[in-house]
């Protein structure tokens, strides 16, 4: 079989995979986040957290309860890798540094999961299993929660209520993200991850040389670090260590772990505000761009970089694994900085000029497509609102989305949301460019040394989480500037989102007429497709010059 | 101009002002941008242009670069420098070319405010002489024949003609009377005859013609919610691009290329969205402009944008949909009776009718029967009935032979009280006219004791030309359009469906009108109406666009958000449209504007950095003669566009009434696509123009 046909079989099982979950987890999503009762083991936790779980909160209440959770896991986190020293299951391990301890905490509750150390030889066992995994879930929880309160906004009428934030994070970590763990690990296990208590086995190599091989809880870290769009790894390889990722079977599975959520969410919308058509046309949007930046990548990988060794190889595989090669390899790419996932299966620092310049602007969209779990319906449901405006004047009426009114206070939230990731971006770019000790992290001279320091502050601000190599990132400088990055870029647009849904739930619907705008058709998609480019690239366009083009043409 | 009003020319007489001095819209001549130049520089003041945060960042950086000019002058810079100049000076020079032309209409209008001075009324009944200005509310003047009416009022006594061709250019004197629907005077107009005393409604100067004037002028324009919530956007895209620019500095550093202050402006202001914020405002004072050349003055912009919003559209039936008046189109006899003696019969008693339906009974009679019209005075010993409100028949008495005609009820109360029957045929007659949409009217003789009925007329309410096509437009637009009559259910349904409205309220009363609003808008729809009576007032302010008929009295027109001038009810539905097209060209000029960017990062970036990273050149797709060469292009087309589109923010974006998707596709291919290829072309060319400059090739 040649490298295309199992490149593309690959892509298909993938899409066939996603198409089979999709309409049974989204029906399954929708119920979780619209039921009514509450199961014995949630009322034991709302009594033990002290919550009544049948009062709705305003958006502002909502709001609060996100951040003060937030806060609390940021500070748990913290408290725990300086205390590491005195935990048991440390395997020894001393604490962690405190600025790295921060930029660990920050990266982790924000979803981003931006590692600034080594996990085998910084995090032990019990920091990895109750700290980093259990921010795995809930951060991801977080995300999805927040997402639902804003579909519950186009979905009601004329209330302030959008839902308890602590009921949406019990259900979501409980009735959705433990079940599929679970299940997910005992296929993982089977495909061949570890999942040990091992402190690590000390092995002579054939060389003759004395080597530690680390253990762990692999496989249940693996699962969730895909399927809450994580991508904290165990070991610093990531998705490239064949422990975490053995074979090319665990690494479609995983694959299509980090894609399951955030594309089946699209489903759950549209059963939510009760217009299917609403979740496709959605689903629609980021299919399509996921798919050019993928078609992109591809072209760009298999034709490699020119040199002799890439064409001998078949394809760029400088930076690749040889079981995944340059297909799987490219898929990956495009995925996980699609997702916000940010686990890396390859060296993107090693991907061809371009493409790498490809899995930057894909971060750059503000991960939409599909996005990571919640925050990718919900950056792309602003997007939406963003483009109906534009949209809505040019029919000739006050632009509205799904029967809502995209008024004054609306477009001001939107404007915030889409200022936001860009001057995080940006101005952490700049500062770190124009300061001497930030730029001697840099490996590589030129604009390749440029995209690694745009990268790490495009995926921090994004809260994707995948790094592209080469910088040094565990300086205080680094630290501070990428944990401020990631938690405002977490945390600020999350507060736009629910004010907007606050203020969307408010209104009273407007009916539907031959006047309004469809918003499910393809002429709206494609639309869409060329806002979220359009305005993303026109942000980016003169700092990709600097890096990945310069490099590349 | 709106495509409606193109195929159907109206006569010069229904717009306003006289056609003189007139503005028409649509008309746009070079020389206005030069007669407006003068007011263009003085709004370069920074305390003006601050109120425009686009082009105030424009101001800003032309400011600066002007500066690094001056300390290092070159051919370039100096272009450069010049050019941004020119960006800011064409953005106000918009502006000023809109509200030129309102001011232009302002003056003909304060022609018609000229000093005069009132006769007040004191609480003794003497008068005494005031100047016109010093009236107070409440106050009450005389006026009579030959006099200018000193202030907006009420007549509260006598009956006048009026000639109100200074405010609505019509020039048949219209009837202003005390009491009723037609009491309202405007201030400015003249009493041709009789005299009137006249209550003063406005306080001095809030007269309608002041509020007209600061309307046209565009003093008092205040922003409209859409238009904010635009703003608010290109601000945040105009923030963006500062970052974008702002921080290359760094970023070009490390790159080893050092762009100068000059360049990264050009850039910036390439880039930031110029096009739309040069003519945001122009577009917004040339869509209430649009409003006022069809002689409709609406007191806000909300009030216009929300109509191009509405769901619902209620709408008179008299005047909007049907000629003002029915005629009569049957006559239909009862047994034993000819149609030539019926016919008869209702000529004589509808000599007394002064109405238009009994002046259409006599005509038809004349030209089916060939009866010749008989006047009063040719009978001597006739006595005629005339036609009352109350009585609802008119009639005619010859020696002992009674002639009546009427509504159906009054003339069976009649026949019925002289001790006849009605003919059972009759009934059903008049059940079947009923059902048609009809009006029966009957007609009854009685000679000596007994009273008979003679047959029945069809009265035919007469649908406009044209109307249907319009309400499928509507309908095409997702307008639902109600029926609003005061007609029995059955008349109702058959007009509603000869017109082809969505539907109808029959034997309306206010009460009734304000539940169907209330209930439409519960349902989140928005509702406009149109109204002239006093009782229409309440509605009228619960509508969403409210526009009162300026024949109308003065609590109708305070209710309502807006007035037409002309009193023509199917106005409301220009209006609609001309709400939508105001939207449409902010939407359309915005997409337009942001897809410039691309081709502008095309013509910039290579030439900013393809010193440092040759590669870059390829970016260089238009070919463009040199890097100065390519970066000044950028900028001239930016500047020039905003020219070229005076004249489209000024007409509007062409209008058709279709569907949403239909308009957006449209819409999306002309400014989206359209703006995305145009300024490729345009760079191009402006390229090859000045790369022949000394310096600059």
């Amino acid at each position: 079989m040649s490298d295309t046909v199992a490149g593309l079989l690959q892509v298909g099982l993938l899409l066939l995979l996603l198409a089979a979950c999709y309409r049974p987890l989204g029906a399954y999503l929708a119920w979780v986040f619209t039921s009514e009762r509450h199961y014995r083991a949630e009322k034991a936790v709302y009594r033990v957290l002290g919550v009544d779980g049948d009062t709705q909160q305003s958006w502002q209440t909502y709001a609060r309860a996100v951040l003060a959770f937030s806060a609390v896991s940021v500070l748990l986190l913290f408290g725990m890798q300086r205390a590491q020293a005195a935990l048991p299951l440390s395997n020894g391990l001393p604490a962690v540094e405190s600025a790295l301890a921060f930029n660990t905490a920050a990266s982790f509750v924000s979803n981003t999961n931006w590692q600034n150390y080594v996990p085998e030889v910084v995090m032990g066992h019990l920091v990895q299993m109750a700290g980093l995994a259990v921010q795995n879930f809930v951060s991801a929880a977080v995300g999805i929660a927040v997402a639902v309160a804003l579909v519950r906004s186009f979905a009601r009428s004329q209330t302030t209520l959008l839902g308890n934030f602590w009921v949406d994070l019990v259900r979501c970590c409980g009735r959705v993200l433990l079940p599929m763990a679970v299940l997910g690990t005992l296929a993982l296990v089977a495909m061949g991850v570890v999942q040990n208590l091992s402190a690590g086995h000390h092995v002579i190599s054939l060389v003759g040389q004395a080597q530690t091989v680390p253990g762990g809880p692999v496989a249940s870290q693996e699962v969730i670090k895909e399927l809450g769009t994580n991508g904290g790894g165990f070991y610093n390889a990531n998705s490239a260590h064949p422990f975490e990722n053995p074979s090319p079977t665990s690494n479609l599975f995983t694959n299509f772990l980090m894609l399951v959520l955030p594309v089946s969410l699209t489903r759950a919308f549209g059963l939510m505000v009760r217009d299917r058509r609403q979740g496709y046309a959605l689903l629609a949007v980021m299919g399509t761009i996921w798919g050019l930046f993928l078609v992109g990548a591809t072209f760009f990988e298999t034709r490699g970089s020119g040199s002799v060794a890439a064409a001998a190889a078949g394809g760029a595989m400088e930076g690749k694994e040889t079981r995944f090669g340059v297909w799987a390899s490219t898929l990956w790419a495009i995925s996980t900085t699609g997702t916000s996932t940010g686990a890396v299966n390859a060296a993107h620092d090693s991907l061809t000029p371009l493409s790498g310049g490809l899995a930057l602007f894909h971060m750059m969209l503000g991960e939409v497509t599909p996005g990571g779990t919640g925050s990718g319906l919900y950056g792309m449901l602003v997007l939406a609102v963003l483009a109906v405006f534009v949209a809505g004047l040019m029919v000739g009426r006050t632009p509205e989305y799904l029967r809502k009114k995209i008024t004054v206070r609306e477009m001001k939230l939107v404007s915030l949301y889409i200022l936001t990731t860009p001057a995080l971006a940006l101005v952490g770019t700049a500062i770190a460019m124009g300061l001497s000790t930030a730029r001697s992290s840099i490996l590589n001279p030129g604009p390749h040394g440029f995209s690694e320091v745009l990268y790490a502050f495009t995926s921090a601000a994004n809260n994707n989480g995948s790094a592209f190599g080469g910088l040094t990132g565990n300086t205080p400088f680094f630290n501070v500037a990428l944990g401020l990055g990631m938690l405002l870029g977490r945390f600020v647009p999350m507060i736009l989102v629910l004010a907007l849904a606050g203020s969307l739930a408010q209104q009273q619907p407007v009916p539907v007429t031959a006047g309004t705008l469809p918003t499910h058709r393809m002429l709206f998609v494609s639309m869409l497709v060329g806002v979220v480019l359009v305005v993303t690239g026109l942000t980016y366009f003169p700092s990709l010059t600097l890096g990945p083009l310069a490099e590349g043409l | 101009m709106s495509i409606l009003l193109q195929k159907r020319p109206r006569p010069k007489a229904a717009y306003g002002l006289p056609a003189a001095t007139r503005l028409r819209s649509g008309l746009f001549e070079p020389r206005m941008l030069l007669a407006s130049l003068p007011g263009a520089v003085r709004k370069l003041d920074p305390r003006v242009m601050v109120k425009n945060p686009v082009m105030f960042v424009v101001e800003i950086g032309a400011a600066a670069s002007t500066v690094l000019a001056v300390i290092g002058p070159t051919v370039f810079v100096w272009s450069i420098v010049v050019w941004l100049w020119l960006t800011v000076v064409f953005a106000n020079l918009a502006e000023a070319v809109a509200e030129g032309r309102g001011k232009a209409q302002a003056d003909t209008l304060r022609l018609a405010r000229t000093e005069t001075t009132a006769r007040r009324l004191l609480a003794d009944s003497s008068e005494e002489q005031v100047a016109a200005s010093a009236l107070r509310l409440g106050d009450r003047v005389v006026v009579e024949a030959g006099e200018t009416i000193p202030g907006d009022g009420d007549v509260v006594e006598g009956v006048a003609s009026v000639d109100e061709s200074a405010i609505t250019g019509e020039s048949a004197p219209v009837i202003r009377e005390s009491g009723g629907d037609r009491s309202a005077v405007t201030g400015g107009t003249k009493v041709l005859t009789d005299r009137i005393v006249v209550q003063i409604t406005a306080k001095p100067g809030e007269s309608f013609v002041d509020r007209m004037i600061t309307l046209v002028e565009g003093a008092s324009r205040q922003k409209t919610p859409n238009e904010i919530a635009l703003n608010i956007l290109l601000a945040s895209l105009t923030i963006i691009f500062l970052l974008a620019t702002a921080t290359l500095p760094p970023f070009a550093h490390y790159a080893g290329s050092q762009p100068s202050l000059v360049l990264l402006v050009a850039l910036l202001v390439c880039l930031i969205p110029t096009t739309i914020g040069a003519l945001l405002s122009a577009i917004g004072i040339a869509g209430m402009d649009r409003l006022v050349q069809r002689n409709v003055l609406a007191m806000s912009g909300r009030a216009v944008e929300a109509a191009g919003d509405v769901n619902t559209l209620l709408l008179d039936k008299t005047g909007t949909i049907t000629l003002g008046n029915r005629q009569a189109a049957e006559f239909i006899p009862s047994a034993g009776i000819t149609d030539a003696q019926l016919a008869d019969a209702a000529q004589l008693a509808s000599l007394a009718d002064e109405t238009l339906e009994g002046r259409s009974i006599v005509v038809l009679a004349k030209s089916r029967y060939g009866l010749r019209e008989r006047h009063p005075g040719e009978l001597p010993q006739a006595h005629f009935v005339g036609f009352t409100a109350q009585t609802r028949m008119s009639g005619v008495d010859i020696g002992t032979r009674q002639v009546r005609k009427g509504a159906a009820g009054a003339v069976m109360a009649w026949v019925s009280a002289h001790g006849g029957e009605v003919d059972r045929h009759l009934a059903s007659v008049m059940d079947a006219i009923s059902a048609s949409g009809g009006t029966p009217l009957l007609v009854a003789e009685r000679e000596g004791a007994e009273a008979r009925t003679l047959g029945a007329v069809h009265l035919k309410d007469v649908i406009k030309e044209g109307i249907r096509e319009r309400f499928d437009e509507m309908r095409r637009m997702g307008i639902r359009t109600v029926m609003i009559t005061g007609d029995n259910p059955l008349t109702a349904k058959a007009i509603a469906d000869e017109a082809g409205v969505d539907d109808f309220l029959a034997e309306a009363t206010p009460e009734e009108k304000m539940v169907l609003i209330k209930t439409e808008q519960q349902g989140g729809r928005l509702v406009a109406m149109t109204g002239d009576g006093t009782n229409d007032a309440p509605a009228l302010a619960q509508a969403d666009v409210g526009v009162a008929m300026n024949s109308g009295t003065s609590a109708a027109k305070e209710a309502g958000n807006m007035v037409d001038l002309d009193s023509n009810p199917t106005k409301l539905i220009e209006i609609v449209e001309i709400g939508k097209q105001l939207l449409i060209t902010r939407g359309s000029l915005t997409t337009f504007s942001i897809a410039n960017d691309v081709a502008k990062y095309f013509a910039i970036l290579p030439a900013l950095f393809a010193g440092a990273y040759p590669g870059l050149a390829a970016l260089n797709i238009m070919r463009l003669g040199s890097a100065e060469s390519a970066i000044l292009s950028a900028v001239i087309f930016n500047a020039l566009i905003i020219v070229a589109l005076v004249p489209l923010a000024l007409r509007g974006v062409r209008y058709r009434p279709s569907s949403a998707s239909a308009l957006l596709r449209r819409n999306l291919m002309v400014y989206g696509v359209g703006g995305l290829v145009a300024p490729f072309i345009g760079i191009k060319i402006i390229d090859l123009l000045i790369s022949a400059i000394p310096g600059i090739g």
